[in-house]
């Protein structure tokens, strides 16, 4: 259709284009500051007023710093640790859930579907979990990281409605065939819900690497802490009672250059060191996830 | 539920009369799918351990509860703690900052993101919009924590937000998170910077099965491009608003709180403390136990009720809503 463009109308898309473009650069300036601050000298850092466009300098004192104490280097092994096993529990839990769940002649069916629903209105709350959870062991070593967050509802759900979408012929002609039902849970469902996997997969993998709350209150040791707590303490020192206040930061600060200039720049490389190889990999992500927002949409 | 009897019945030959006793219905069908009731054991365990477990603890709201005595050997102590909640001083302070932040994030919060959809909607496909779709992402990808570190850094005494307020009111300003009346300005507008790319995803894919014809229609009668997005887009993606309306309601008492104990401090307790954060600050920091499990109590019944209220409000108002 060929459209008539009015001078009404023009105006109306310079409108929309000038907003669009404020937004975006509204998204992308903080973190471009930080990548700019993380290289500059700290010294002119610090003195430095306005927005920051280009390193002021440049030095890689703050990365020296970083590499040089380990903590923060063995809170992101700690992270790939918690990362890796994490997540493959989680999928083995959320397929065997789902595949359950998506069986169309189960009995107990509707028994075990209500039991997972009432968990997604109800909970005990944070105090209670904290004490079940150190009452059976899980305070304070890798299975803290693990187990408590070993499945979640929706993920499992949106699993199970795409395990649903398969057509229940297959199956049927695979039983015929005599495949038993972990034949045909490995070799027609899993093959055939190949999208599903992958978003899930996303899913957990980015909540469990951001993850920081569970390891603040269920871990003790800093030699167990993952990078997202260490980073806490680096970055987010507002908690008056907490005793533990910049003593990652310490660590790594303690050295001659103790000054509050080395402090900030050390911020800002441990915010690019942890976050920009995330942002690197994810526009090639980006279609799984946003395939995984019209998956999870479909479920409502 | 229809479908799962209706199998059960054609897949049973017994089904016919007189009808089969339920134990050899459960008997067959425990020896056909085995295999899923294996899979079924750890699943149900995790969920009884990890969800039904803690729900079973909130008893110790009902007792004063000592870590040393245990669960049984605590004195029961009927609805003290909830009594001493309702009337402390802070009762007020966190039921009040809990719904003026959730009002705020449902104000702005909830509508950017329509609103960025309906922008988006109207600029043809290309590299521009796709650009604009990728940049706008980008901080859905940054860790929570990271944020509010840049948050931290950006709002310090030489921040660059800081000093933008300085430039613009005049004013001498020290760091803004020192400041109550700032706190849900900050918070607020963080969480649009970091959601609106992300979440305006759904309402465009909404947007992208509007029928054509209805434009169409609608240009035949001259109608402008405002009126087209008001009185066509915002309809036809209404039931998507609507259900998301209702998670955001229904998340409304329990939002958002680990986001708070990262920005919070003592000097804007004032704004920022909410029914969670208060939970855990008297609970894991201060160790009044049985105290803040009545308060998360009270804070989880409320919780439900405004789901279920928002639920029924959206059923009487429109086809559109949960169960």
């Amino acid at each position: 259709m060929k459209k008539h463009y009015s001078i009404g109308n023009r105006a109306f898309d310079t409108v929309l284009y000038l907003l669009l473009i404020m937004l975006t650069l509204c998204c992308l300036y903080p973190i471009v500051h930080i990548v700019f601050a993380s290289f500059s000298d700290p010294v002119r850092l610090v003195a430095h007023k306005g927005l920051l466009l280009g390193p002021l300098g440049f030095t890689l004192d703050g990365y020296k710093l970083i590499f040089k104490d380990n903590s923060l280097l063995v809170g992101y092994g700690n992270t790939i640790l918690y990362v890796g096993l994490g997540t493959l529990v989680n999928m083995v839990m959320t397929i065997m859930g789902a595949f359950v769940l998506s069986r169309r002649d189960l009995y107990f069916k509707s028994h075990i579907m209500i039991v997972i629903t009432i968990t997604m209105f109800f909970g005990g709350g944070l105090i209670p979990w904290f004490l079940l959870m150190k009452d059976i062991g899980l305070y304070n070593n890798l299975w803290s990281m693990i187990l408590p967050t070993a499945l979640n509802t929706w993920n499992m759900i949106i699993m199970r409605t795409g395990f649903q979408a398969i057509p229940a012929e297959l199956e049927e002609a695979a039983t015929i065939d005599g495949a038993s039902q972990a034949k045909i849970l490995t070799n027609v469902i899993l093959p055939l819900s190949k999208a599903t996997l992958a978003v899930i997969f996303l899913y957990y993998l980015v909540g469990n690497w951001n993850s920081w709350f569970n390891a603040m209150v269920l871990l003790k040791d800093r030699d167990l802490f993952p990078l997202q707590l260490l980073l806490k303490e680096i970055l987010v020192a507002n908690d008056a009672t907490a005793t533990t206040i910049g003593s990652a930061g310490g660590v790594v600060i303690n050295s001659a250059e103790s000054s509050t200039a080395f402090r900030e720049l050390v911020k800002y490389c441990a915010i690019v060191f942890s976050t920009v190889p995330i942002l690197m990999v994810y526009p090639f992500l980006q279609k799984y996830f946003v395939k995984g927002v019209y998956v999870g949409s479909i479920k409502g | 539920m229809e479908i799962v009897r209706d199998n059960k019945e054609t897949g049973s030959r017994l089904a016919v009369p007189p009808p089969p006793k339920k134990r050899l219905i459960i008997k067959k069908d425990f020896k056909k799918n085995w295999f899923a009731y294996m899979l079924a054991v750890p699943v149900i365990a995790w969920f009884i351990i990890f969800c039904y477990g803690p729900m079973w603890g909130v008893m110790i709201a009902f007792k004063d509860f000592k870590p040393l005595l245990g669960f049984a050997e605590s004195d029961w102590v009927g609805l003290k703690h909830f009594i001493d909640f309702f009337e402390g001083p802070y009762f007020w302070r966190v039921v009040k900052n809990t719904l003026l932040l959730n009002v705020w994030g449902i104000a702005f919060g909830f509508t950017a993101p329509i609103i960025l959809a309906l922008i988006l909607n109207e600029i043809r496909a290309g590299i521009f919009k796709k650009t604009v779709q990728t940049i706008t992402y980008m901080p859905h990808f940054i860790s929570l924590v990271v944020v509010c570190g840049m948050i931290h850094i950006f709002t310090a005494d030489e921040g660059v937000i800081t000093q933008l307020l300085q430039l613009f009111t005049g004013k001498d300003y020290t760091s803004l998170l020192g400041y109550s009346s700032f706190f849900r300005p900050i918070y607020t507008f963080s969480g649009i910077w970091q959601s609106i790319g992300w979440e305006s995803i759904i309402y465009l894919a909404a947007m992208s099965s509007i029928d054509p014809s209805l434009y169409e229609a609608a240009e035949m009668d001259g109608i402008g491009r405002i009126k087209k997005m008001w009185h066509i887009t915002l309809p036809q993606i209404s039931p998507v608003i609507v259900i998301l309306f209702i998670f955001a309601i229904g998340g409304l008492m329990a939002s958002g709180y680990e986001k708070i104990i990262l920005l919070y401090n003592p000097l804007t307790y004032d704004t920022a403390d909410v029914i969670a954060s208060y939970v855990y600050r008297r609970g894991l920091r201060e160790a009044s136990l049985s105290y803040s499990t009545a308060v998360g109590l009270i804070s989880a019944i409320v919780n439900f009720a405004l789901l279920w209220a928002a639920n029924r409000v959206a059923r009487r108002h429109s086809e559109t809503s949960l169960w």
